[in-house]
Formats: structure tokens, C-alpha cells, sequence
């Protein structure tokens, strides 16, 4: 009955203009994220070490480093997801435009988080429909409408280019999709509830080369609207599509500066040796 | 011969062998309940209450049993579930894994898990003098529902910690709250609560001891809580310490009818696993 539903209302497909929720509204200038001596450190020890970085808006900013430097953790600190890991323990500021984030109340949190998208490293779906996939998001955040619903559903999945490859099974098991396709639906999930920032961690690592191109092309044409930072092993990919870049160190921020300059031009050694692959 | 051939061998020989036990004792139980049974069951003893005389080998049924037994089973585990998956999702969304509370509940209630029936009946039997209740379904519900309790519990539990975080992440990462993330976890978790689920359906359908103390036993089919009730196990044991071997009989009949109720529910909760499952990531 769903099913039918659904196909119905999809079927009079008339292209007409897509308007986000007015609560998903973009503030009119693009906001930064602000990392002010951040700290971070898990049963004792550190992770992160006074890292002051500014993101900026509507770039893709690449985290680059080692295995176990802290790309990963300093991510999740962006949105708070650090919260969950055990015995966490954190000291200066994270802000987005002027809100700070590392020092918010629990209920603010759920709204920044809204306004800060992830893209996690292997996807996953939610255990349910591609539909249900998608509307949970928006559901969360009150929006209830079902034509509504539907609109936002048929517009992100466009977005990510995965809607006439599922168009007809909308109702289907998420989990039934190849694994590129996941990502993206993870992506359009994301994007679904209007954040100003997406988080990707390694989001093409588990892809094959295929399906990690359209992600990265995906990417690409995203950061116009929204600010998307990376954390990437891979330096080629960091090369093809970084605007601004990252480097961290053993938890410490070592270089940071336009992907030009850091790739072409690294002032730091250390930057040097692990651009020529001296470490890894 | 190799050696290795020879242990090889040896270990599949052993395999065979304990699944041919297992499938013999499956075989011979209903093989046995269902020889005996069959031949004094009839319509008149499922549909009707039991006439006078009954229980020296008159006519009439235990349809008293059948009822009693299944409002006690839909309602302890109806309450059950309701108490047991807000512990679950409390263990393992908003303790950490460490935690020491969370160290000590899962102790108690595997604790409570190997306690027998019997205990929990005289518990509630010595709870009821206290409270000045009687014996009845009510009695009979509360202490099914606190044998219950440990299975749901620790069964769902096992399922619990291998969720993957993943997921709370993402979800989340959306702006979710832990409530509304209890959605995502149930529907991960949901082959996880039917197996539960039909276990502590089949402990508490098969439990004499239990209710033996807190439901009493009554001829009729109870119209409130608060009256006394029959129960198929109970209706089983009586009938079958009878001297009288038509008695004897009609206690197998009870036990096949007690048999394809179990059959039914544990057939229904695949069906349902199977449905519910097709959304779980893997």
C-alpha cells in the first residue's frame, strides 16, 4: 500500500524548484568553524594537543597525517561525537560561527549537530527503508508532513545521484544496496536535514574506485553550499580535490594552510618528510 | 592411514552422533506426548470447562487450563518486555561499556536467570501473605513476569552489545537524542527481542512451580485478576497423578494441546523475526 503510495506521488514528477524546510534555512553568511586551543585527552592521555585551526567555509579542508595522529578524533570533536568514547576529556573551545560547540548544553547540541553533517568511514544505514532512511533526519526535526517528506526524499536523493537507480524500490531494506551506493544514501541523509558543515571520515576508503570518484565528484560540487572537511589517508586524493589542508602530527597541528602552498611549498619539515613519504 | 584423517574423521563421527541424540530426543518426546494424547484428545476437551467429576474420568475439558495459561503468558510477557527493554537500552546506550553499574546489573540479573521457579513462586507466595492478596491470576502474572524478566533481559542484552556504534553514531550525528535513537536500536535489536521473546514464552507456558503457589486453580475461567485460575502445566500434573489411566491419558492430551501451542508461537515469532529483520545492517 506504501508502495503504491509512494510511486503515485512520485510518478507526477513536475521538477519544480526545491525549498529546504524553513528550519533547515543556511544563515546568509557561510560560518567558520573555529578550533581554539583545543585539548583532548582519553584515560590520561592525549590525543590532541592545543590545536587552534579555522576551517573554512565552503572549501574542502583535508585532514592529513599518520595513522593514530588524531585526524579521526579531532572530527569527531567538531560535533561532538567524542562525547561517546570512554573516559574523554577535553579543555578549550570549538566554535561555529559564534556558538560554541566543545562547551554547549545537551539540548543545543542536537541543533549543532544538525548543522554539522557526517559522512562516517564504512556506511551505515540506518535499519531501515531507503525511504526511512532519509525522512528520519527531518523527522527528528519536526517535520511531519508526508508531502513534504517525500519532496525532501526525491530532492537529496537527486542530489546524490542515486535516484533512478532506487526510484522503484523506495520502501526496500537500505542495507540491500551495493556499498557505494550506501555512501551516498548516507550522504543525501546527511544533507537531507541542511547542515552548514559536512564531516567525512575516510568516507571513500571502503569504495571501490568507482564509487569513491562519484563521491569525490560529489564532493566537489557540494562545497558550494555547504564546508565539507576530510579526514583522508589517501594524499592523492587529498591533492585532486583539498582547497585547504591540515596537517597534524602526533595529536599536534604541524602545518595548515591553502592545499597549494602546504602540497607545493611545505614550510615544515615534518610536512616535507610525510609529503615524500619518509613517515606514515 | 594419516592422522590427520583419522582425527578428522573422528570429530565429524562425534558431530553426527550428538545431532542424531538430539533429534532422537526431540522425536521420542513428541512421539510419546503425541501417542498417548492423541487418542483421548477430542473437540469436547479443548472447547468445553471441565463437568463435574472430571478429574475421576467424567466429561468435559480444560478449557479453563488453555485460557489460564495464555492470559498469564500474553500478559507477563507483554509486562515483561515493557520493563526489560528500557534496561537493555539503558546498559548499553547510556552506560559505558566499563561501567560499574552496568557490571553489577548484568551480575544480578544472571543471578536472578538461574534462580528456579519454585524460589520466585515461594517469593511471591510470602509477598501475597504480606500484602494480604490470594491466590489468582494476578498473583500468577506478577511472578511469570519476574521469572521472565532475567531471560528478556540477558537475551536481548547478548544482541545488544554487538549493535554497532556505528550506528548510534550516525544517528546521532543527525541531531538525534538518545531517546529517539532508542527507535534505530529497536529496529537493529528487533530478531534479538523475538528471540527473547519466545523464550520466556516458552519458560513461563511450561512453568508448574510458579504458579502453583500464586494463580491456585480454579474450574472456571477467571473473569478478573483477582480470581483464581488454571493452568495447562498444573492441569497436566494433577491429571496425570491421578490413579485412574483414563485420567492419565487425558494429561497427554493436555500436553499435546500445551506442545502446538508452543509450536505455533515459536513458528509465528520466526515469521515475525524474518519480517522484522530485513531492515538490519550486517
Amino acid at each position: 500500500m506504501r508502495k503504491f503510495i509512494l510511486r503515485k506521488f512520485f510518478a507526477n514528477d513536475n521538477n519544480e524548484a526545491f525549498v529546504p524546510d524553513a528550519k533547515f534555512k543556511h544563515p546568509d553568511v557561510a560560518p567558520e568553524l573555529t578550533v581554539d586551543h583545543f585539548n583532548l585527552s582519553i584515560e590520561g592521555s592525549p590525543i590532541l594537543k592545543d590545536v587552534s585551526v579555522t576551517i573554512p567555509a565552503n572549501k574542502i579542508t583535508c585532514i592529513i597525517g599518520p595513522s593514530g595522529c588524531g585526524k579521526s578524533t579531532l572530527l569527531k570533536s567538531l560535533n561532538r561525537l567524542s562525547d561517546t568514547i570512554e573516559g574523554v576529556k577535553t579543555t578549550g573551545d570549538i566554535r561555529i560561527g559564534d556558538t560554541s560547540i566543545a562547551n554547549c548544553s545537551m539540548s543545543d547540541l542536537v541543533e549543532l549537530r544538525r548543522r554539522i553533517g557526517l559522512v562516517p568511514q564504512r556506511p551505515t544505514p540506518l535499519p531501515m527503508s531507503i525511504y526511512g532512511n532519509i525522512a528520519y533526519g527531518c523527522k527528528i526535526h519536526g517535520v511531519s508532513s508526508r508531502r513534504e517528506l517525500r519532496k525532501i526524499v526525491r530532492h537529496y536523493l537527486k542530489v546524490v545521484g542515486l535516484w533512478d537507480e532506487v526510484k522503484d524500490r523506495l520502501t526496500s531494506p537500505a542495507t540491500k544496496l551495493s556499498i557505494g551506493q550506501q555512501q551516498r544514501l548516507c550522504l543525501a541523509r546527511s544533507l537531507a536535514v541542511e547542515p552548514e558543515f559536512i564531516l567525512a571520515d575516510e568516507a571513500t576508503s571502503a569504495l571501490d574506485p568507482v564509487s569513491s570518484k562519484i563521491v569525490e565528484d560529489l564532493f566537489v560540487k557540494l562545497k558550494e553550499q555547504y564546508s565539507i572537511v576530510m579526514v583522508t589517508h589517501t594524499l592523492r586524493q587529498a591533492l585532486r580535490i583539498a582547497d585547504y589542508v591540515i596537517f597534524i602530527y602526533m595529536g599536534e597541528v604541524i602545518e595548515v594552510g591553502d592545499a597549494q602552498q602546504v602540497f607545493k611549498n611545505p614550510k615544515n619539515e615534518l610536512t616535507q618528510k610525510y609529503l615524500s613519504g619518509a613517515i606514515s | 592411514m594419516n592422522k590427520l584423517v583419522v582425527k578428522e574423521r573422528f570429530a565429524r563421527l562425534l558431530m553426527y552422533l550428538s545431532i542424531t541424540v538430539v533429534l532422537i530426543l526431540v522425536a521420542s518426546i513428541i512421539w510419546t506426548v503425541f501417542k498417548r494424547g492423541f487418542r483421548s484428545l477430542s473437540w469436547e476437551m479443548v472447547s468445553s470447562l471441565p463437568g463435574g467429576g472430571f478429574y475421576i474420568g467424567k466429561s468435559g475439558g480444560f478449557l479453563n487450563a488453555i485460557v489460564g495459561s495464555l492470559y498469564i503468558v500474553l500478559a507477563s510477557t507483554a509486562i515483561g518486555l515493557i520493563i526489560s527493554i528500557p534496561v537493555v537500552f539503558f546498559l548499553n546506550v547510556y552506560l559505558k561499556s566499563k561501567s560499574k553499574l552496568a557490571y553489577v546489573a548484568r551480575l544480578a540479573f544472571d543471578v536472578l536467570f538461574g534462580i528456579p521457579s519454585i524460589v520466585y513462586g515461594a517469593f511471591a507466595f510470602t509477598l501475597m501473605i504480606y500484602l494480604g492478596l490470594r491466590t489468582s491470576l494476578l498473583g500468577g502474572i506478577i511472578v511469570e513476569t519476574l521469572l521472565i524478566i532475567p531471560i528478556l533481559i540477558r537475551s536481548m542484552d547478548e544482541v545488544a552489545k554487538n549493535f554497532p556504534r556505528d550506528l548510534l553514531d550516525a544517528s546521532f550525528s543527525l541531531g538525534a537524542t538518545r531517546w529517539e535513537t532508542m527507535g534505530v536500536v529497536m529496529r537493529q535489536i528487533a530478531p534479538g527481542i523475538a528471540t527473547a521473546t519466545l523464550l520466556s514464552v516458552g519458560r513461563s507456558i511450561g512453568d508448574a512451580a510458579g504458579v502453583m503457589f500464586t494463580a491456585g486453580f480454579s474450574d472456571t475461567i477467571p473473569t478478573s485478576l483477582s480470581q483464581q485460575t488454571a493452568t495447562l502445566p498444573l492441569s497436566i500434573f494433577f491429571q496425570l497423578s491421578a490413579p485412574q489411566a483414563e485420567v492419565q491419558n487425558r494429561a497427554y492430551a493436555a500436553a499435546v494441546v500445551l506442545t502446538i501451542i508452543v509450536l505455533i508461537i515459536s513458528l509465528l515469532g520466526r515469521f515475525i523475526t524474518n519480517r522484522f529483520s530485513k531492515h538490519k545492517l550486517r
